[in-house]
């Protein structure tokens, strides 16, 4: 990076504030071209190895094309017409008031019992008082802090922790991984930091919601965890309220390092706008997600339940490089109206006696369409390697389409395959076992859903879980019929 | 109570019910026998509302409520129950959770008040009791992995939870050891009251030992052909149901 005392100055300034301070800043005009990641490397203050790393990338992605082999159909996007710093968004660009907010989004929020400040700062609406979180959030850092945890930004991160960043970052997912995984190296805006040092079983789940100044990350967020051998560390992801955002692409990316007996448990809630009944002005939610079970013995679970976007494209992995190393990922995904999605996961492994298990529920209706895409792949080394996949989809109504594709790749003789798959309408018999029972359709259907779900949702944090069933009910009105 | 006059039902091109005629007073219990395939089941699921028939004739009243014109959880919340022949496991539902969220509706609709975790647990655990059913049902979803003879106790128990108007049980001795079908019995003798009625459905006198009908009437192809008292019961047990049909043909 050639750097100018103007440059410096001008970090230093912006630096001094803090990062939370940032919100007066500007927004880059749309288009993306070295100078603009260099003006985002430096509006951020980078030390000069982020921003070499921004622009290898960069430069990869250049030779890059978008992908195609997903069921998703989407028009172009056009990569010159995205803003890539995202800033917090202007007060004049912002809805004024929920007035202008989608009707049925106030709904939802309203069924969840999400308060009003609370709904405006979802819809993106600037709001004076930030709610009582703050201190909340500063009660968290005191007692992480006593732990040695380290739970910040990654902008934050980069500046703090140099030696971790350049060590890990992009190391469970180089910036040569996909298109989007490069793109997001190439500009991403921000997202957490992770690290949990050596035996080190942290104190609290940790949530993002509680991270304040992790609002408005952007549309390119990335998510770095670290657990330390023996470590031990749950993150939750993500709110049911859906939330808002003008920036219809997200390219996120998430890694995650398991040391020797280390444990990441990394569960998500995603909620995103769907757009309307057509569709229209949802988010495209293209997310690159891996996690690394580099120690032997080390484990990594991915949970989540997804009910928004417009279209999710997206496989939580795991590469079980450990000997003895587990790998797992539950997995809920509801789609409805027109929204589309294309996910599942990918069990690489590469070391003796690992182990992975793989459950997805998909739940399809109206007229969408909802793919399992699953790969487990067993390695020459990987002797002793099992995997027990069950993937079940169920229909609601006729119009929908679910497809399940699970890819298996066996290099070594001796591993143990299980794989179940189901397919099933949602059964009239038990429909109207509730029904006689004196359950209104609606619940009937919201209840037989949630049990079909229930092996996931036990994997969840008892609070999400309760959180995630409300969501599925929700989620799930007026689906019927 | 309970008035059907003149029940036509078709399932798909097919009709099943042709003409039945039934009234039930409050406080009565009447059996329905008659050989397999006579159409007591389709009888019992067209007047809860299942989907799949077509009534084509007729009415079915509760206490003056047009049942015909109700969905299923209306007619539910209305008093009417139906122990299933067969009962429907639900995977995953939580069987505490299921009853609470039934019983709520039913007295929502009602316009009584919604019972809390701590009320509603007091009400389950004395109803458990009646049934002779083990608290650990209440942690399992709702009837998977019962036993047949669980499966419809587990019934009966709902219904001694809802405490419904009218109750249809559809066969629920078949596939019950003695024990077993004296517990049910009893659990059904317990709610017994001037203002519950009930329809046994069942081939065998055996359950009309332990439950004494006031009425019995044989439904042959989809209409009731003969109503008598419990002597009925007795006869039809001693010389099957042939006779009767042989004197409806020379009818
Ligand atoms: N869903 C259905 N589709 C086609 N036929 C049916 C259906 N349900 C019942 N039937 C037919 O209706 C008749 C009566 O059946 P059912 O009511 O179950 O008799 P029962 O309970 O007296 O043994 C039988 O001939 C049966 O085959
Ligand atoms: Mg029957």
């Amino acid at each position: 990076m050639t750097s100018t005392p103007a440059v410096d100055d001008f970090v230093k300034s912006d630096y001094e504030h803090g990062f939370v301070t940032e919100i007066e800043s500007e927004t880059f005009p749309p288009g993306l071209d070295e100078d603009v990641i260099r003006a985002i490397s430096a509006r951020k203050g980078e030390p000069e190895f982020m921003t070499e790393w921004r622009l290898k990338a960069f430069r990869h992605w250049q030779g890059m094309a978008k992908p195609t082999w997903a069921a998703v159909d989407y028009p172009p996007i056009d990569f010159q017409a995205i803003s890539y710093f995202s800033a917090p968004k202007r007060p004049e660009d912002a809805p004024k008031s929920l007035d202008e907010i989608d009707p049925v989004l106030r709904e939802t929020y309203d069924k969840l019992g999400i308060p009003i400040e609370e709904q405006k700062a979802l819809a993106g609406i600037a709001v004076d008082a930030v709610f009582d979180s703050v201190s909340v959030a500063t009660t968290f850092r005191a007692t992480l802090a006593e732990a040695g945890v380290i739970f910040c930004s990654i902008s934050e991160a980069v500046h703090d922790y140099p030696e971790l960043i350049q060590q890990y970052l992009g190391s469970v997912v180089p910036h040569t991984d996909n298109f989007y995984a490069c793109l997001n190296a190439a500009v991403f805006s921000d997202g957490t930091f992770v690290y949990i040092p050596k035996g080190v079983r942290c104190p609290m789940e940790l949530s993002t919601y509680f991270r304040i100044n992790a609002r408005n990350t952007g549309q390119f967020e990335r998510t770095l965890i670290v657990a330390e051998p023996g470590s031990y560390v749950s993150y939750l992801e993500g709110c049911t309220a859906p939330q808002r955002d003008e920036n219809q692409l997200h390219a996120a990316v998430v890694e995650l390092v398991a040391l020797d007996d280390a444990e990441i448990k990394y569960s998500t809630v995603q909620n995103w706008y769907p757009g309307d009944a057509e569709g229209r002005g949802g988010i495209y939610n293209f997310v690159t997600k891996r996690g690394d079970c580099r120690g032997a013995r080390s484990k990594i679970s991915w949970t989540q339940v997804e009910t928004g976007s417009a279209i999710t494209w997206k496989y939580p992995s795991c590469l079980l490089r450990g000997e003895g190393s587990i790998g797992e990922f539950y997995s809920v995904a509801v789609t409805k109206g027109r929204q589309q999605a294309d996910t599942g996961t990918k069990m690489i492994h590469l070391a003796p006696n690992t182990r992975s298990t793989i459950v997805s529920k998909g739940i399809s209706a109206g007229r969408s369409t909802q793919t399992y895409r699953g790969l487990v792949r067993i390695g020459q080394r990987a002797a002793g390697a099992r995997n027990h996949t069950q993937c079940d989809s169920l229909l609601i109504g006729d119009r929908c389409t679910a497809n399940t594709l699970p890819y298996i790749e066996v290099k070594h003789p001796g591993a143990r395959m299980e794989h179940e798959a189901t397919t099933s309408k949602i059964s009239e018999d038990e429909l109207f076992y509730c029904r006689s029972r004196g359950l209104g359709e609606e619940d009937a259907v919201s209840m037989i859903v949630n049990g079909f779900c229930k092996e996931v949702f036990n994997e969840l944090p008892m609070e999400f879980a309760v959180e995630a069933q409300k969501l599925l009910s929700i989620s799930l009105e007026g689906a019927v019929g | 109570m309970l008035s059907v006059k003149g029940l036509r039902a078709k399932v798909g091109d097919e009709e099943i019910l042709k003409g039945l005629d039934l009234t039930v007073r409050p406080g009565e219990v009447h059996a329905i026998m008659g050989p397999n395939g006579s159409g007591k089941s389709t009888f019992a699921h067209v007047l809860s509302g299942r989907d799949g028939y077509e009534v084509t004739d007729g009415a079915a009243s509760l206490d003056g409520v047009d049942l015909l014109a109700l969905s299923p959880e209306e007619r539910a919340q209305q008093g009417l129950f139906l122990a299933f022949q067969y009962p429907v496991e639900l995977p995953g539902v939580n069987n505490t959770y299921f009853l609470k969220a039934a019983l709520n509706s039913i007295r929502k609709a009602r316009g009584e008040e919604e019972l809390d975790a701590v009320s509603f647990l007091r009400l389950i655990r004395e109803k458990l009791k009646i049934l002779h059913l083990d608290d650990s049902l209440l942690k399992r979803a709702v009837n998977v992995g019962f036993s047949g003879g669980e499966k419809k106790r587990n019934e009966i128990f709902q219904m001694a939870l809802l405490e419904p108007k009218l109750a249809i049980l559809d066969e629920t001795d078949s596939g019950l050891d003695i024990d077993a079908l004296r517990i049910v019995a009893e659990g059904v003798n317990a709610l017994r009251s001037p203002e519950r009625s009930v329809i046994l459905v069942t081939h065998y006198q055996r359950l009309l030992d332990y439950i004494e009908p006031d009425v019995v009437h044989v439904l042959y192809k989809g209409r009731i052909i003969r109503t008598g008292g419990k002597e009925l019961a007795l006869e039809l047990e001693e010389r099957g149901y042939g006779w009767i049909i042989d004197e409806e043909h020379a009818a």
